[in-house]
């Protein structure tokens, strides 16, 4: 094992643990916004127990959330001080005004909205949940701006043996940053909409407070059908016109064309082999892909033959997690669609096996926001900058491999407990369920 | 003025007020270790519980700002520190979660896991920061171009340890001291005791780290006396050093957490002022140091950076202030509570 190889798996596993709780986090506070404008507005007690319940576990998830971000705002200098040197002009930026701009909003008014209740008057409680909100949403912002830049990097020229910064808002509106912004933050809220709507459907299920759970489940399902809906469509069309233009390696690769040709077909389905590049038993639907991408059916595509080989990234992973993420896509919205469906009837709440199929479908959204983050990193490999730096070249050079492999083992330990203990807090809160009297507010 | 010397000030205010605000918070956690009794522990968690977060943005943001501004400086020096900034992180994950975790299961043993977790997620990080920053003070071993050629154990010299001590001693003094805030009765007696005794404390081990300065680091005392701001910097020192006694004896409490806030932002600078224009000394040849111009980025990232900060901290500033505020006075338990 070399150390390349390990800060790779290391970044890939400590960012993966985080982007599981981010989403939540930034779905549940949109939820929590329209609960808790409801219960200020309407004056109703229910709203107000089911913000504090479910403001809990946005307080539980924002904690590991916070936990090992950390982690990721030092991870760029300690494990890849040479890509650090080579963008610091222009990714350190994003990650600084991620802090003053969106963090501090997010962190200072979540104090507030979880202990402040009853300390200050319910418009501004009620403004704390919009801050957090909002920070979160800023912050997943400066985020994907950095992260964006690394796929479609611009507003830079190449200067002292670096990227240097010659336009800022090019570089923040480079070409992919608005439709994979928007693309991310809808994944958040529909992980946060199935979070919501799922925990709702147990407590109904186990007769626990029902007539709340009853309410935020109409909330959660409404919601989870807009935003699901969003995604595929704009969202998700517009994403992938925007890769088949800005990186067609990578749109060659997750979408399984290597060889160019006009007319291309979407792949429903089939097994890819790397060498030769090679797909089996495809399903396919021709002159889809081309009419999709450009809006003709006749369309060429470029093929991934139309690159050098060692300028591809791998085939395998990219297809599968990018075909997988679409497909939970579509569930989403039958899910959500047929829930709505129920809902309209006022027969939502009586169907065990729907209620049970929302209970098990909580963690899909957030497999799917891996599978698609996997699609988008995995399908820029081997560069770390499009283009411009490989992965290979950007490491720390005075780390050791026993270091990496010391600090890899403490995450992955450390982290395994984190996600054990956060799921069995998580479950012992919820089906503790909310709180039935309305506490006693700011008395000791 | 240029960018570079704007930027050194802007990363100077930055990891002076995560000093003054996550150092009440870490030292807290590090009198909750010595705490006995549960309703001192929840009353020690509380009275950070909805600010602690907040607090740690400004390391956050301390690490991106130096990433955007010195980017050799971020990447240099935390890949130097390979080791130590991975248990530095460690500590900071645990300490994150023990405050959320530890009410949430009624078990003493779950508590008390939690407690240590907490205790010393507050500790390491108040030890692993002063011995850091203790390096840097003192200069690691950087080749020309910036090569690291240093090893963990390196980093556990004398000089950087009795840094590591000072910090460790001085937040838990600025927390005691806070703490007196948020507490009532005999537990607010004992904990005026107990920040007297700190303050002896903190003024021995600041004594002998400034003589130890001339033995390990003299360069930094080159030109200081010439400076200004140096003689004031120090003057509001001894200003502050001294209500924090007095205004403890004489049971103003606010006042010594203003003074001990103020004695920490002096040292800061203080250090700050000597280093500069240097960031990171180098130990083999001062030549070879990182400095604000040779470390920094390019001007139209430190110009748009300074304007992002410039509209973006004031309101930062403000809402903290507001926040606070919302929980000025004593610790209230409520169900909402840790």
């Amino acid at each position: 094992m070399d150390a390349v190889f390990l800060a790779r798996v290391q970044f890939a596993f400590t960012v993966g643990f985080h982007f599981l709780f981010p989403p939540i986090t930034i779905g549940l506070a949109w939820l929590l916004v329209i609960v808790e404008t409801l219960g200020w507005r309407r004056n109703d007690e229910t709203y107000v127990r089911m913000g504090r319940f479910f403001g809990k576990l946005l307080g539980l998830t924002f904690a590991v959330g916070v936990a090992t971000g950390i982690v990721m705002e030092f991870q760029f200098g300690t494990n890849w001080a040479e890509y650090s040197k080579f963008v610091g002009d222009i990714f350190g930026a994003p990650l600084a005004a991620e802090g003053v701009l969106a963090f501090f909003l997010e962190s200072g008014f979540l104090g507030l909205y979880l202990f402040g209740r009853g300390r200050v008057s319910k418009p501004v409680h009620w403004f704390s949940s919009l801050m957090v909100a909002l920070g979160a949403t800023l912050s997943a912002f400066w985020i994907i701006v950095a992260n964006s830049w690394q796929q479609t990097p611009a507003g830079f020229a190449i200067r002292n043996g670096r990227a240097e910064l010659t336009d800022f808002w090019e570089a923040v509106f480079n070409p992919s940053t608005v439709v994979r912004y928007f693309h991310t933050v809808d994944a958040a809220l529909i992980t946060g909409a199935f979070f919501m709507a799922g925990i709702s459907a147990y407590l109904i299920l186990k007769g626990k407070d029902v007539a709340l759970a009853k309410r935020s489940l109409n909330i959660a399902v409404i919601f989870g059908l807009i935003v699901s809906v969003l995604e595929v469509l704009p969202s998700g069309h517009e994403h992938a016109r925007q890769v088949a233009r800005t990186q067609p390696e990578k749109f060659a690769a997750i979408e399984g064309l290597y060889t160019t040709q006009s007319g291309a077909p979407i792949v429903m389905f089939a097994v890819p082999t790397e060498k030769p590049p090679t797909l089996h038993a495809p399903i396919e639907i021709p002159g889809l892909l081309s009419w999709l991408a450009f809006g003709d059916v006749n369309a060429p595509i470029k093929g991934l033959n139309e690159f050098p080989s060692d300028e591809t990234p791998p085939l395998w992973l990219t297809f599968v997690s990018f075909h997988n993420m679409v497909l939970l896509g579509i569930y989403f919205i039958c899910i959500m669609a047929f829930s709505a469906y129920r809902l309209y009837r006022k027969t939502l709440w009586e169907s065990t096996k729907l209620l049970k199929l929302l209970i098990w479908s909580i963690p899909l959204p957030l497999i799917a926001c891996q599978l698609g983050w996997i699609a988008a990193e995995v399908g820029r490999q081997p560069w770390i900058v499009y283009r411009l730096l490989k992965t290979t070249d950007a490491v720390s050079t005075t780390v050791t491999t026993q270091e990496i492999l010391f600090s890899l083992i403490l995450f992955g330990v450390i982290y395994v407990l984190l996600g054990v203990l956060y799921v069995y807090l998580l479950v012992k809160k919820v089906q503790h369920g909310p709180e039935v009297q309305p506490a006693q507010e700011g008395v000791a | 003025m240029d960018l570079n010397i704007l930027w050194f000030i802007l990363l100077g205010i930055l990891f002076t007020g995560y000093a003054i605000l996550d150092g009440f918070d870490l030292g807290v956690g590090i009198l909750h270790l010595f705490a006995r009794e549960e309703h001192q522990r929840r009353l020690y968690l509380n009275a950070i519980g909805p600010v602690w977060d907040g607090n740690e943005v400004w390391l956050l943001t301390g690490g991106g700002a130096l990433f955007a501004a010195f980017p050799v400086v971020y990447a240099t020096v935390f890949s130097g520190f390979y080791l130590a900034f991975m248990v530095l992180l460690v500590a900071l994950i645990f300490r994150a979660v023990a405050m959320e975790f530890r009410g949430k299961v009624n078990s003493p043993d779950w508590r008390r896991a939690w407690d240590w977790a907490f205790g010393l997620g507050s500790l390491v990080p108040a030890l692993l920061l002063g011995v850091a920053y203790g390096n840097i003070l003192q200069g690691v071993p950087l080749e020309r171009g910036a090569v690291y050629t240093g090893n963990f154990l390196g980093l556990l010299k004398p000089y950087p340890i009795l840094t590591g001590v000072l910090a460790v001693t001085l937040f838990t003094m600025h927390g005691a001291i806070y703490l007196t805030l948020k507490s009532e009765g005999s537990l607010r007696q004992k904990l005026v005791r107990s920040a007297s005794r700190l303050w002896m404390v903190v003024l021995s081990v600041y004594f002998i780290v400034t003589v130890a300065t001339f033995f390990a680091a003299p360069f930094l005392f080159q030109g200081l006396g010439q400076n200004i701001l140096f003689w004031l910097l120090l003057l509001m020192e001894i200003a502050a050093t001294m209500t924090v006694s007095l205004s403890l004896a004489g049971a103003k409490y606010g006042r010594a957490f203003v003074g001990s806030s103020v004695m920490i932002a002096c040292m800061v600078g203080i250090s700050a002022i000597s280093l500069f224009p240097r960031l990171v000394p180098s130990s083999i040849d001062l030549e070879y140091s990182l400095t604000v111009y040779n470390a920094s980025s390019s001007e139209a990232t430190l110009t748009s950076m300074a304007i992002i900060a410039l509209i973006g901290m004031p309101l930062v500033i403000g809402y903290t202030i507001f926040i606070y505020r919302a929980f000025k006075g004593k610790v209230v338990i409520t169900p909402d509570s840790y």
